[in-house]
């Protein structure tokens, strides 16, 4: 009886072990694929040329990544430009400030936004952002903002609720006001999780493919201001892989732009992650 | 002025929704002395300390009537102040909450809330408030790390200290050594009858040996009435009501 108790427990947790490995090895997997796949494009030509050339002419066999990548980094920067402030403050005043009747009736509403296929979130850019700002960075960015807004604000709320109401009082019971309240002490302790928020919604931002592309304009130029169209690496992928495969070397060219892609998303959260584990020192998390 | 009482209450009557939790409550809460209020658990000792200040306010929920009166201003008079009314009393609870930040700016946090700029002032004030909760042997040489950093009961006088910092004349205490150890419970227990000099002190207890130690006066309640309330040592060896006699001989707990 007791050994079979033991024996559960125990194939339990190597199960769960097992299979938490083979989700983490699968990361793995994706990016020795990619390496393996863009090795062709990356022999023939040198990485500085495919990393920080414009030239894209793949008959030619030039394959300069550089007006898809900072397309990438132009898009996702505006949309979180956008998204940021936006995110801060309707999450404070959903959880400091709104009515708890409020939160029950927005909260429901900002998880379904948060669950519509891209594909629709493109439509309603072409309807209502193309015509106003043109095929162009700034319509991508503003489509991926409202793309990203409810699933940061659902995060950032979920971590306000956790600052403890005692914290509040203190700050309070010394005279402060409700906003000082507020900035200098709710949002400081609730910085590493604000923090995180904008993480996963930058590392959406990154790979969100449709709705972009249907905005976006995807020309194949450097963009040097928001009006200017541009090409993101996921709109480049999605838009050419399985047509012109007949080109020499255009799959592994396309593979290497998902690498790159993969290197950035990851780059980006190992980033973040020292970021947050600085702050969390500076704040002090043993109370 | 400074003869009448720091907080006098009159017919407060406090409801969470439908639950009337303070039933009719008139006290007046004597200058300079250390009063405790006791009574069972869940008899609204807590919710009384917070009308004290109007944090009973950011409860969802709540109404409040009747008058709380602060240094003879009615704090509940739509046109009163509020932040002006806490600043008049330090508030330490039943774990300390350290503010997010270092040692330094916890204490420095309540003087440049009410504009106080200037460093070499503030400076003074840091350590002469550590000094004040017997702080600042322990943490001078290390005022920039943050305050979660140090033990709970180092915690517990550094929130003291920060009360203490925007010069309240009250102190309030909500079950204030609950969780500490037993030393720095003395600590803080010891503290306070320093501290009587110069302010009142209104805390919680739900230990009556702890009462006894330390309270002049003491307010017992029992479901959200006040029974009965005198001297300490009056209430401890005369109860003159029944419940109160329950309470004290530990029939009611
Ligand atoms: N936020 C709240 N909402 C509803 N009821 C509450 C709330 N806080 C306390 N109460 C109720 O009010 C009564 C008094 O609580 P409290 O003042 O915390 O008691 P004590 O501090 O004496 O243990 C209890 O019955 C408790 O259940
Ligand atoms: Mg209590």
């Amino acid at each position: 009886m007791i050994f079979n108790r033991v024996l559960k427990d125990k194939i339990a947790g190597k199960t769960m072990l097992f299979l938490t490995i083979l989700a983490c090895s699968s990361l793995l997997l994706i990016f020795a694929g990619l390496i393996f796949k863009s090795l062709p494009v990356i022999e023939k030509s040198s990485f500085s040329e495919l990393l920080f050339s414009s030239k894209w002419h793949p008959l030619k066999g030039e394959f300069g990544m550089l007006p898809f990548i900072s397309s990438t980094l132009w898009v996702t920067g505006v949309s979180i430009i956008i998204a940021v402030p936006l995110c801060i403050l309707s999450a404070i005043y959903l959880s400091e400030y709104a009515h708890k009747r409020i939160l029950q009736l927005i909260f429901p509403i900002i998880d379904i936004l948060a669950g519509i296929p891209s594909v629709i979130f493109g439509v309603w850019g072409l309807i209502l952002i193309v015509p106003i700002f043109g095929y162009s960075i700034l319509s991508g960015g503003i489509v991926l903002a409202v793309m990203i807004v409810p699933v940061v604000i659902h995060v950032m709320i979920e971590v306000i609720k956790t600052v403890p109401s005692e914290l509040r009082d203190a700050s309070l019971s010394l005279g402060a006001t409700k906003w000082q309240t507020i900035k200098f002490v709710v949002v400081k302790k609730a910085l590493p999780g604000i923090i995180a928020g904008i993480v996963l919604g930058l590392s959406r931002a990154f790979g969100e493919t449709m709705a972009v592309l249907m905005v976006v304009g995807n020309v194949v130029k450097i963009p040097h201001s928001v009006m200017d169209a541009g090409y993101p690496l996921p709109a480049l992928i999605a838009n050419n892989y399985g047509e012109m495969m007949s080109i020499p070397m255009y799959d592994s060219a396309l593979m290497l732009s998902a690498l790159i892609l993969f290197i950035i998303i990851v780059v980006f959260n190992v980033f973040s992650r020292l970021i947050l584990i600085r702050i969390e020192r500076n704040v002090g998390y043993n109370s | 002025m400074e003869q009448s009482s720091h907080i006098k209450v009159k017919d407060l009557n406090v409801y969470y929704g439908q639950n009337h939790v303070l039933k009719n409550i008139n006290i007046e809460i004597p200058n300079n002395q250390i009063t405790a209020i006791i009574g069972p658990s869940g008899c609204g000792k807590t919710t009384l300390l917070k009308c004290f200040n109007r944090l009973i306010e950011s409860v969802d929920g709540v109404r409040v009537t009747g008058e709380v009166l602060v240094g003879g201003e009615n704090i509940y008079d739509p046109k009163a102040e509020v932040t002006h009314i806490r600043k008049k009393m330090g508030l330490l609870s039943q774990r300390p909450f350290p503010l997010p930040m270092s040692i330094y700016d916890n204490i420095a946090y309540g003087p440049k809330i009410h504009g106080e700029r200037n460093k070499k002032e503030l400076d003074r004030i840091v350590e002469h408030y550590l000094k004040e909760a017997s702080l600042w042997e322990e943490v001078k040489d290390r005022l920039k790390t943050p305050a979660g950093s140090l033990s709970i009961g180092q915690q517990q006088r550094l929130c003291l200290a920060r009360g203490l910092a925007v010069e309240p004349d009250i102190i309030l205490g909500d079950e204030p050594t609950s969780a500490l150890d037993p030393q720095s419970s003395r600590h803080i227990e010891q503290k306070f009858i320093e501290l009587k000099e110069k302010y009142s002190i209104v805390f919680v207890t739900h230990i009556l040996r702890q009462a006894k130690r330390i309270a002049d006066y003491l307010i017992f309640i029992h479901m959200g009435e006040i029974i009965e309330c005198g001297p300490t040592k009056e209430i401890l060896e005369n109860p003159k009501e029944k419940k109160t006699q329950d309470y004290v001989l530990g029939i009611i707990s």
